[in-house]
């Protein structure tokens, strides 16, 4: 199952460090970085349905796939 | 001469010549106090009440015109609560509940502060400064008719400051000419700009976050519902945010975020602002423009707000943005934290390395509410292309997903700082309820009579639940009372204060904030912990 309710200790926090590791970065290597990231953490969460779920949530709603 | 650098909304302490002015030699008062903003009246109210005679200095003569800080919290209520003054605040103010973030014009979610209950007092109160001010003065009037020993000097302005061994000297300027004044102690509540800071050359470091804001005070009859309204890139194009806010006398609060690079003149133009309010309001809402100002903030601080003798408080020791409402609230807890604490170094209770403690308690609520500001800031104004990215895909994903609504930071709203490990603190209990721990302030709740904040003494209280104590108690100089409660039948005073233990004995500070904690009463440590609380160890 997706976890969609808040489920960081500390939301504010956990943002701002997202938000820091890019410090510095161009935009290209921000968006570099970001699909690396989601590559470790796809890799983490390992269960396809949970991925399904989450690629679905993610997509643009006026773009979902028929 | 002083002049009057802005237009008064009360007269509150018009100039009178003093005998002081007239001494030979300069007189010399335990404590003088510099500002009759709220922080320098709450503090003069606080030390009058418990015997300490105080003389408040002001370069003008009552509550400057304009709304200003608006928003005043449960604990600033508390706190004025604790001095005389909340009620006619409850009275007038506008309390909300309801939030509401947009994003454009797209709702995005609403939150309700539904304050849990058992609390003598609401979340937020929405009142104009100038009666929030007012109405401590009216406190101030009765706590001297009372015998509290309380002057306010209108129009004395400090143009010197030299601070000595066991004194500081000030030479004050007045209508009819200079006169010079000592205070065993000052307090700097001379506001965001303190002159004080400045003559005494003190630095006032920090990230700089700029930003201007234009307020307008609008006053309309149309039928806006009592809430709190937030636009992050608003679609009326007034900028990064902007925020609408009820206040009492048919009055809202309309503040538009402007960014850094404006002419501030030609946005306070009526003509313009109008433009911006009807864009906002839409067409056919009639109002008339109250008050309006550009107000520029930064996130800033002292790097300690005691220095000897002088003691900063207010937006004169720290400045934050204005989302969370943590200004004006922040200051008031300065207040409460430093006026018990110089009352006891006065009377020789207390060493004064206790005021070192209020230096160590209020820089750590300041950097609180920096770094919640700070947050706040950054995702209302993001500093980057990709930290805008990841805002927006918050907004975009807080309509449907519960867990983007918390990460949407519009301000987090002021709580009173727990001083987690100040060297104050003694003991804590395992079995008990963190909110409660030492460092924290006390939760209300409600009492078969009255409320529990309420019931706590001036002074120390020995708070006993289902547990056996003295009645009354002496260590180190300070006297406490005892307050016997049960908390059979009275389940939120269980849920707050005993958790997992059957009885509890809290050591409470005059500030209400709670000191240590057992679950049974012993008198060696109930006095080590006093002696802690006080500095003495």
């Amino acid at each position: 199952m997706l976890i969609t309710t808040p489920n960081l200790g500390n939301a504010d926090e956990a943002y701002a460090r997202l938000i820091a590791a890019h410090d510095g970065l161009s935009e290209e290597a921000s968006h570099a970085m970001n699909a690396r990231l989601v590559l470790i953490l796809m890799n983490h969460i390992g269960n396809a349905a949970v991925l399904a779920e989450a690629l679905r949530l993610a997509r643009p709603k006026a773009d979902q796939p028929i | 001469m002083v002049e009057r650098r802005y237009e008064l909304a009360f007269e509150l302490y018009p100039y009178r010549q003093v005998p002081d002015q007239a001494a030979e030699a300069p007189v010399r008062h335990p404590v003088v106090i510099v500002g009759g903003g709220p922080v320098g009246l709450a503090t003069a109210l606080d030390l009058g009440r418990r015997g300490v005679p105080v003389v408040v200095l002001d370069d003008n003569e009552g509550a400057g015109l304009g709304s200003r800080a608006i928003c005043f919290s449960k604990r600033t209520l508390e706190i004025c609560d604790r001095l005389g003054a909340a009620e006619p605040m409850v009275g007038k103010g506008v309390v909300w509940n309801v939030g509401k973030v947009f994003h454009e014009d797209r709702l995005l979610y609403e939150f309700n502060l539904l304050p849990e209950g058992g609390h003598a007092l609401p979340a937020f109160v929405n009142l104009q400064q100038p009666w929030f001010e007012k109405f401590l003065h009216d406190a101030i009037q009765k706590a001297r008719s009372g015998g509290a020993q309380i002057e306010i000097r209108g129009r004395n302005r400090v143009d010197a400051v030299r601070p000595a061994a066991d004194h500081v000297a000030l030479e004050i300027a007045t209508p009819d000419g200079p006169y010079k004044l000592e205070a065993e102690w000052l307090i700097a509540c001379d506001g965001a700009r303190s002159p004080l800071r400045g003559m005494l050359g003190l630095a006032f470091d920090g990230r700089v976050f700029e930003d201007n804001f234009l307020i307008a005070d609008v006053k309309m009859t149309a039928d806006f519902p009592t809430e709190r309204w937030f636009w992050f890139e608003p679609h009326f194009k007034s900028g990064d945010s902007a925020l609408l806010h009820k206040q009492p006398d048919g009055i809202w609060r309309i503040d538009f975020q402007l960014g850094w690079n404006i002419d501030r003149k030609a946005e306070l133009e009526p003509a313009r602002i109008r433009a911006r309010v009807d864009a906002m309001l839409g067409p056919g809402v009639e109002y008339e423009l109250d008050w309006c100002s550009i107000y520029t903030f930064q996130c800033r601080r002292m790097e300690h707000f005691r220095h000897g003798r002088v003691l900063f408080a207010g937006d004169a020791a720290h400045q934050v943005s204005p989302f969370g409402a943590r200004g004006a609230n922040s200051g008031m807890q300065d207040a409460d934290n430093l006026g018990w604490k110089l009352a006891l170094v006065l009377e020789g209770t207390a060493p004064d390395s206790l005021l070192d403690s209020y230096d160590a308690e209020r820089v750590q609520g300041a950097e609180e509410n920096i770094l919640n500001s700070t947050r706040a800031t950054d995702f209302i104004t993001p500093k980057s292309p990709v930290s805008k990215l990841f805002r927006n895909a918050v907004l975009d994903l807080a309509g449907d997903l519960p867990f983007a609504r918390v990460l949407v930071n519009s301000g987090r709203l002021s709580l009173p700082c727990i001083y987690d490990g100040s060297r104050l603190n003694g003991p804590d209990h395992p079995a008990m309820p963190a909110r409660s721990r030492p460092g924290a302030v006390c939760p209300d709740a409600a009492l078969s009579e009255g409320w529990l904040l309420r019931s706590l003494s001036d002074g120390f209280t020995l708070l006993t639940l289902d547990a056996e104590a003295p009645e009354e108690m002496e260590a180190h100089g300070v006297r406490m009372k005892r307050l016997a409660l049960t908390a059979k039948g009275n389940e939120p005073l269980r849920e707050r204060y005993l958790g997992g233990a059957a009885g509890a004995v809290y050591l409470i500070r005059p500030d209400q904030h709670v000191a240590a904690r057992w679950d049974a009463f012993d008198g060696s440590a109930v006095r080590a912990a006093v002696a802690r609380a006080i500095g003495k160890e």
